[in-house]
């Protein structure tokens, strides 16, 4: 580790911190109905909108009904991207005339894009059309965005009001989010991004003689519009096999540093907004202190494990100066890799700009761990505050349980309901991350994917599942995903993973909306304060560390010793 | 509730031709015309042919050139049209094998001269790893290495503003910069 390392790392925090609040006003205001600077352009554009589809955006929905419309917009996306994906061969923009992808592959794609995953079961630049790449995949990029954050915003309001029944409307949230907030920044970023170097064209490659005179096929493409709205939206599915690993998607220590600050920022904004919304603006500076700290130890440790190196390669005659290089790409070191790993994995982005499966075996444990604390830090858009917000019901449940006070949550009662609601929500990551991996591993369908042999095996196939359930969408890519197991059973953890979470959030939001605010008194536990962020600092590393340790210790804590004791497998 | 199904299905189709249309096509036309050398992959062109992509490494393999790192992709080296990590594990006995190969009994060879990249595709390599090719480069050439050596100084690049980036050397620039300083004996 270098200072001149984490200089870099602290750069872009500050970045990132220091948009938070711009961004998260601006994001309060949209989803309070509010005019802002861009309301001239988008105002026709959305009144439109609603217009054909039948939206009376005056009209509220209860918690149930927005969980229809959070399901039914999530299926008729599934359903129109599972129908690209298996007739891309009769769809334009295909210059290199793919035929479709088959069906269980076409199911796990549409499945992981719809929510918000980004698992790749195959090589973009490979298998996809141009078609398939915009109309498909970007589109799904925005819009399982958009939910996210929809369904936060329902959260939000039901602690912003007392004694409703309603938590606002689905279809306007949609659609504001997407029109007025990933829209607007796509275009920017996507801009950035061409003039730093990512290619946007229709053309499917160019051919050159190299200088040795062999032939090199280029494969090019529309790629800065789909990495844009990748990162700010944290989906992380690349436009190639590689994703920003690949020179076209991440070209530059430049084009690194906006890949990370844009796929930080509408997450952290959105905490920022939640406290703005909800009144306390310290709130939101609390949450986003947890998710800051929690971060900053990941990317440490990644980067302290890379920096060591592989004492197994020491050992043949590689230098350690440079660290574990296999997997990794020179432009951007051990600081910068270190950072996209704990970032992504924080988030639920899930591109990696170095391949995850040949990081040292502490350096692949922090990403498949942060992602088993269920992507709070500060996770996906949307989502990573939802569930930022169920660990905070805990902490002060569990706060409430050590002074025997009822416990509350900026100023709703938090009661049995509640708490069932919660628990249901926090143990669908274990239940589906442990019980596919443990069928997994007995049987051949299983192990026989399996890369590289010995504790590693079990990585690859637990971070699969991990990525999966988290909603995450990086591999440890040595595991041979692209098969009818592995296809089925990763597509039903994403599902599972994202919509058995909403539900119980969102009928969480339905039952603290409905309560009286209760003004805080001296008995109320302060949320606001640095006691409040390490309780829910140790709240989450104590669910995510107590049900996943024994797992980790079979697989890369097993590998690490393995690794030190000089034996290979 | 059935009242919800047709703004499920009306605004997918609307922000499909939004987001999924008109959103990238934009993109491309503006891209198209104001950064054409971008928008179009960075190529580079010498005598009126695209010999590559400033971006996208290459495979050497004569002497007289700087070589790129290993590469992962299958079945040939640095293949742009399949970019692929090798995914090996750190205890994989396969990748310390490969490696062991490839460091060929030397020592404290640079990390990254014998291990392959994410993408496979990596269009540089670090100082320390092309100052080790120096002297066959010079003698394959018939050039003093000093001349090789101010070349490289040349060539390499370092963390803009001070900050960001690694120090590296693109290869296909340097070997380029070479042919025109000593055309390669063939």
């Amino acid at each position: 580790m270098t200072i001149f390392g984490w200089l870099q790392i602290g750069l872009v925090l500050i970045a990132v911190l220091a948009l938070a609040k711009p961004l998260g006003l601006y994001m309060a205001r949209v989803f309070a109905g509010e005019r802002t600077f861009l309301s001239p352009l988008l105002v026709p554009v959305e009144a439109g909108f609603y217009r054909l589809a039948g939206v009376r955006r005056e009209s509220e929905q209860g918690w149930l009904a927005y969980v229809f419309a959070v399901l039914l917009f999530s299926l008729a996306g599934f359903l129109a991207l599972f129908a690209i994906l298996r007739l891309q061969g009769f769809l334009p923009f295909n210059p290199q005339g793919f035929g479709g992808m088959a069906p269980d592959l076409a199911f796990n794609t549409a499945a992981s894009f719809v929510t918000n995953t980004n698992w790749q079961s195959y090589g973009g630049e490979t298998t996809l059309s141009h078609f398939s790449q915009m109309a498909g995949l970007t589109v799904q990029n925005f819009l399982s965005a958009a939910t996210g954050i929809a369904v936060a915003m329902a959260l939000t309001r039901a602690f912003m009001r007392s004694g409703a029944s309603t938590l606002g409307n689905f279809w306007v949230d949609m659609t504001r989010a997407t029109l007025y907030v990933l829209l607007p920044l796509a275009i920017v970023v996507a801009l950035a991004f061409i003039a730093l170097g990512l290619p946007q064209s229709l053309d499917a490659n160019f051919v050159a003689t190299t200088l040795e005179g062999a032939k090199q096929v280029v494969a090019t493409g529309p790629v800065a519009s789909q990495e844009a709205i990748k990162q700010l939206g944290t989906n992380g599915g690349g436009f190639f096999n590689v994703n920003a690993a690949h020179p076209f998607e991440n070209p530059s220590a430049f084009s690194n540093y906006l890949n990370i600050v844009a796929m930080l920022s509408v997450s952290l904004a959105l905490v920022y907004a939640f406290g703005q919304m909800v009144g306390s603006r310290r709130q939101g500076w609390a949450l986003i202190a947890v998710t800051g700290v929690m971060l900053t130890v990941g990317v440490a440790a990644i980067y302290w494990a890379e920096t060591s190196g592989n004492p197994l390669l020491h050992a043949v005659g590689v230098d350690a100066a440079l660290g574990n290089m296999e997997g990794k790409e020179v432009r951007f070191g051990q600081a910068m890799t270190a950072l996209y790993a704990a970032v992504t994995t924080g988030l639920s982005d899930g591109g990696v700009n170095a391949m995850h499966s040949s990081l040292t075996p502490l350096g692949g444990l922090v990403p498949t761990f942060l992602m088993q604390l269920g992507e709070v830090l500060p996770g996906g858009v949307g989502s990573g505050l939802y569930g930022l917000i169920v660990f905070a019901i805990l902490a002060v449940f569990v706060a409430g349980l050590m002074v025997g006070r009822t416990p509350e949550l900026l100023g709703k009662k938090i009661e049995a309901r509640e708490m069932k609601l919660v628990i249901l929500a926090i143990l669908i990551l274990p239940l589906v991350i442990l019980g596919f991996t443990a069928v997994s591993v007995m049987a051949e369908f299983g192990i026989g994917s399996i890369m590289s042999p010995g504790p590693h095996g079990l990585s690859e196939i637990l971070y699969a599942y991990t990525s999966a359930a988290a909603n995450n969408g990086s591999a440890f890519g040595g595991l041979t995903a692209n098969t009818p197991w592995y296809n089925t059973t990763l597509g039903i953890a994403m599902m599972l993973g994202r919509f058995a979470y909403i539900v119980p959030v969102l009928a969480i939001a339905g039952s603290l909306a409905g309560k009286p605010r209760v003004p805080a008194s001296s008995g109320t536990f302060p949320t606001d304060r640095p006691l409040f962020v390490g309780l829910l600092i140790g709240i989450i590393l104590i669910m995510g560390g107590l049900q996943f340790f024994p797992a980790l210790a079979l697989g890369p804590i097993a590998e690490h010793f393995a690794m030190l004791a000089g034996q290979s497998f | 509730m059935l009242n919800q199904i047709r703004p499920a299905i009306v605004l997918t189709l609307l922000f499909t031709l939004l987001t999924g249309l008109a959103y990238p096509l934009a993109m491309t036309g503006i891209g198209q015309a104001a950064f054409p050398t971008q928008a179009n992959g960075s190529r580079i062109e010498r005598d009126g042919a695209v010999i590559g992509s400033a971006l996208i490494g290459q495979s050497f393999t004569k002497p007289g050139y700087f070589w790129s790192r290993p590469s992962a992709t299958a079945p040939e080296a640095y293949d742009a049209a399949a970019s692929s990590g090798s995914n090996l594990g750190p205890t994989d006995a396969r990748l310390i094998e490969r490696v062991q190969n490839a460091v060929g009994g030397g020592k404290d060879v640079p990390a990254d001269a014998v291990t392959t990249s994410g993408s496979g595709l990596d269009p540089h390599i670090s100082p320390e790893n092309a100052q080790a090719q120096v002297m066959r480069v010079a003698n394959a050439r018939g050039l003093d290495p000093r001349e090789v050596t101010q070349l490289l100084a040349r060539m390499t690049e370092w963390p803009a503003l001070g900050i960001f980036g690694e120090p590296r050397v693109n290869v296909l620039e340097l070997n380029l910069a070479l042919d025109q300083v000593a055309p390669p004996a063939e």
